[in-house]
C-alpha cells in the first residue's frame, strides 16, 4: 500500500465529501464548457444561416442584375439628351436627328456630380441613303461610354464599334446579303461587317452602327454630336422631372426625352426587393453579432465567478475533511509520516476530483451545450479539431483550481502539531 | 546494557490559555535500555503524556535533551525526526488512533508507507496472527471490539521493528483479559531486546515493569526501582 492506496480508500470511505467536491468541479467545468459549446454552436449556426442567406441574396441579386441588363439592353438607353431645338417628330418618325451639340457636352456631364443618370453614350444618328447600295438606313455613330467620374466604372451596356468595322441590323443584312466578316463600302469608306444583330422589330433593324469619330467624319460633324444617350438610374420618385432639372443645370439648351419607363419600373421594383433583402440580411447579421457579444460578455463575467465559487466551495470541503481527520494526521505524524506525505494525502485527493470532475463536467457540459444549442446529432464538438485542446485546458484549469483550493487546508494539515491531538483524551 | 532512550533533565511548561503556564515536567531524567520495560506512574495531570510525547520527539522540551539510540532528537529537523521515528519508535495510545478507512491489515501496514520495509505484508500478517486478529484482517476497524482495536494498534507499532515502544495508558479502555494480552505483548517486545516505556496511572499495569518511575506534578517522586 502506498499513499495513493490510502487516498483511494479514504475517498471510498468518505464518499459524500469526495462526491461534493467532485460535483463542484464538474459543475464548474460543465458551466464553462456548456457556455463555450453553446457559444460555438450558436456561432456555427449563425454562420451557416448567414452563409445560406447570403448565397440566396447573391443568387437573387445576380439573377436580377442579369434581368436588368437584359431589360435595359433590349430597351436600349432610356434617356436621350438632345439639343433644345431638335424636333422630336423627326426622331420618332424617321429615327433621325438633325440638330447638333458639342461632343464636349458629354464630358461636362461626366465631370458633373449627376446622380439621376449613368452610362453616358455620345451618338450621332442620321437617316441617309447609303449611296453605294441605295438603301435607306439610320447611321449610328457610337463610341465607348463616357464614365461618370464620381462613380465606380460600370460594365458598358453597349460596346463601342471599332474603327473600320460596322455592325448592322437584321433588315440591312437581309437586303444587302451582308454577313459577318464581309467587306463593304459606305460613303467611300471601307468597312468590314462586325456583328449582325438579330431581328428586333424596331428601327434597329435598319440601322448601321459605326465608330463615332468615323461617323462624325463622314457626316462632316467633327466634335459635334446629335444626342447623349443615358440610362436613368434606379432611383425612386418622379424620375424624369428630377433628371430634367439636374441636366438643365449642367447642360443648358438641351431637352431630355424618356423612353420605355414600364420595363424600368419593373426592374426597379425588383431592385428594391433585393435591396430590402440585403438590408434584412445585414440586420440579421448585426443582431446575431450583438446577441453573441452579449453572451460572450456574460460568459466573461460568469467564468471567473464560477471558478471562484467552485474554489471557495472546494476549499471549505477540504477544510472540513482536514478537521475531521485531525486525529488521523496526528497518528500518521507519530508513525513517522513526513509533512510532504501528509500534503500529498490531501492534494492527491484534490488532483483526483479535479481530473474526474473535469471528465464528467466536460461530457455533461458539452452535451448540455450541444442540446441547448441544437447541435446536430453526433456531437459536433467532438469533431472539432480543437476539442482535445479545450479538454486539456479544462483539465489543467480544473486540477489547478482544485489543488489551489485544497492547498491551504492541506498545508494546515501538514503543519498540524501532532502533540495536540495525541494529548486529547 | 546500552541505553535506547535517554532523557536528561527535561522540563516542559504548557500555556494554559489564560497567560499562565503550567509546569508539566520539571527536571526529569530517565534512561531505558534495550530489553528493558520501564513504567512511569503518576496521578492524572502529573505529566505522563507530556513525557511520552517528548520521548517520541513529538513535543520539544523547554529544557533538557532527548536521545534515542544515541541520537539527539533536539538537533534534528521536524522532518528528519519523522523519518527517524518511522524506523525506530512505535506508539500505542489509550484511544488506539486507528485509521477509520483502512482495514486491520492496512492499519498495521501504515508504518511501511512512512518507511520502506521490504517484508511489510508478510510481517503484518504474522503480527495480526500473533495478536489473534487473523480472522479480522480485512475488517474495517469500526467493527472491532476495543480489545481488538488495541491489539491492532500494538501490531502496527511493532511493524517496523522499532527499538523503542512508547505506550500511553494502553490498557485504560480494556477489560482485564485484553489488558493482559496487551501487557504481555509489551513485555515480549522487551524480552526480545526492545525498550519499552509505559505511562499509566494504574498500579496493576506496572506489574510487568522492570522499573517504575513515580511522577507527581511533573517531578520525579520516587527513584526508579530495580
Ligand atoms: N497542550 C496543553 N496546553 C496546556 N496545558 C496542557 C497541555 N497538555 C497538558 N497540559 C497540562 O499539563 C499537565 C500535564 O498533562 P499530561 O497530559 O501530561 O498529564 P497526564 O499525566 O498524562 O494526565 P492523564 O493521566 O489525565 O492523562 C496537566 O496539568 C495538563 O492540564
Ligand atoms: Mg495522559
Amino acid at each position: 500500500m502506498k499513499i495513493w492506496g490510502m487516498i483511494w480508500r479514504e475517498i471510498a470511505f468518505r464518499k459524500l465529501n469526495f462526491g461534493l467536491a467532485l460535483f463542484s468541479v464538474s459543475a464548474a467545468v460543465a458551466c464553462l464548457v456548456g457556455t463555450l459549446t453553446l457559444l460555438q454552436a450558436d456561432e456555427r449556426r449563425t454562420d451557416r444561416l448567414l452563409a445560406e442567406k447570403e448565397a440566396e441574396v447573391a443568387k437573387a441579386g445576380a439573377g436580377l442584375e442579369d434581368a436588368i441588363r437584359r431589360i435595359t439592353k433590349g430597351l436600349g438607353f432610356n434617356v436621350i439628351i438632345l439639343p433644345e431645338d431638335q424636333n422630336l417628330n423627326e426622331m420618332h418618325l424617321e429615327g433621325s436627328l438633325s440638330k447638333q451639340m458639342p461632343e464636349e457636352y458629354v464630358h461636362r456631364l461626366a465631370k458633373s456630380k449627376i446622380v439621376t443618370v449613368n452610362h453616358l453614350l455620345p451618338t450621332v444618328m442620321k437617316k441617309l441613303t447609303w449611296p453605294e447600295t441605295g438603301l435607306s438606313v439610320v447611321l449610328y455613330g457610337i463610341r465607348g461610354e463616357v464614365p461618370l467620374q464620381h462613380r465606380d466604372p460600370k460594365k458598358p451596356l453597349l460596346d463601342t464599334v471599332p474603327e473600320g468595322t460596322m455592325n448592322i441590323g437584321h433588315h440591312v443584312s437581309q437586303k444587302l446579303g451582308l454577313r459577318q466578316g464581309d467587306e463593304t463600302v459606305l460613303l467611300d469608306q471601307k468597312f468590314s461587317v462586325g456583328k449582325v444583330h438579330g431581328e428586333r422589330g424596331n428601327i434597329d433593324d435598319g440601322t448601321v452602327w459605326i465608330n463615332l469619330a468615323k461617323a462624325q467624319e463622314l457626316l462632316g460633324m467633327q466634335n459635334l454630336i446629335h444626342a447623349i444617350q443615358a440610362l436613368e438610374c434606379h432611383c425612386a420618385g418622379d424620375r424624369i422631372s428630377q433628371i430634367r432639372a439636374e441636366i438643365a443645370g449642367i447642360l443648358p439648351g438641351t431637352q431630355v426625352v424618356e423612353r420605355g419607363p414600364p420595363a424600368l419600373a419593373r426592374a426597379e421594383a425588383r431592385d428594391r426587393a433585393r435591396q430590402s433583402a440585403e438590408d434584412a440580411l445585414a440586420r440579421a447579421v448585426a443582431s446575431r453579432r450583438e446577441l453573441r457579444g452579449q453572451r460572450e460578455a456574460f460568459a466573461a463575467v460568469l467564468a471567473p465567478l464560477i471558478c471562484v465559487g467552485a474554489a471557495v466551495w472546494i476549499g471549505f470541503l477540504m477544510l472540513g475533511n482536514v478537521r475531521e481527520r485531525r486525529a488521523e494526521i496526528g497518528i500518521l505524524r507519530a508513525i513517522g509520516f513526513r509533512s510532504s506525505q501528509i500534503l500529498l494525502l490531501f492534494l492527491g485527493k484534490a488532483v483526483l476530483f479535479g481530473i474526474v470532475g473535469t471528465v464528467l463536467g466536460f461530457v455533461a457540459g458539452a452535451l448540455a451545450g450541444a442540446s441547448l444549442g441544437e447541435m446536430p446529432v453526433g456531437l459536433a464538438w467532438l469533431q472539432d479539431p480543437e476539442a482535445p485542446v479545450h479538454f486539456g485546458l479544462a483539465l489543467s484549469l480544473a486540477v489547478a483550481l482544485s489543488v489551489f483550493a485544497g492547498w491551504i487546508p492541506a498545508l494546515s494539515a501538514a503543519r498540524q502539531d501532532p502533540a495536540l491531538v495525541l494529548q486529547e483524551v | 546494557m546500552s541505553a535506547v532512550l535517554e532523557l536528561n533533565q527535561i522540563a516542559k511548561a504548557h500555556d494554559s490559555g489564560n497567560g499562565r503556564r503550567v509546569q508539566a515536567l520539571d527536571g526529569i531524567s530517565l534512561s531505558v535500555g534495550a530489553g528493558e520495560f520501564v513504567a512511569v506512574r503518576g496521578p492524572s495531570g502529573s505529566g505522563k503524556t507530556t513525557l511520552l510525547l517528548i520521548a517520541g520527539g513529538l513535543l520539544a522540551p523547554d529544557e533538557g535533551a532527548v536521545s534515542i539510540g544515541g541520537r539527539d532528537l533536539g538537533s534534528m529537523t521536524a522532518e528528519s525526526r519523522a523519518r527517524f521515528r518511522a524506523g525506530n519508535v512505535g506508539f500505542v495510545f489509550q484511544q488506539f488512533h486507528l485509521i477509520p478507512y483502512l482495514s486491520v491489515l492496512h492499519n498495521v501496514m501504515t508504518p511501511a508507507v512512512a518507511a520502506n520495509i521490504g517484508d511489510a505484508p508478510d510481517r503484518a500478517e504474522k503480527l495480526i496472527a500473533r495478536f489473534g486478529l487473523g480472522s479480522r484482517a480485512h475488517h474495517p476497524t469500526a467493527r472491532l471490539s476495543t480489545g481488538e482495536r488495541q491489539r491492532t494498534a500494538l501490531a502496527r507499532a511493532l511493524l517496523n521493528r522499532p527499538r523503542l515502544l512508547l505506550a500511553d495508558e494502553p490498557t485504560g479502555n480494556l477489560d482485564a483479559d485484553n489488558a493482559e494480552r496487551v501487557m504481555a505483548g509489551l513485555s515480549d517486545f522487551a524480552k526480545n531486546g526492545g525498550a519499552v516505556l509505559l505511562v499509566t496511572h494504574d498500579n496493576n499495569a506496572t506489574d510487568r515493569a522492570d522499573r517504575v518511575l513515580l511522577l507527581k506534578d511533573g517531578k520525579q517522586a520516587g527513584a526508579p526501582a530495580g
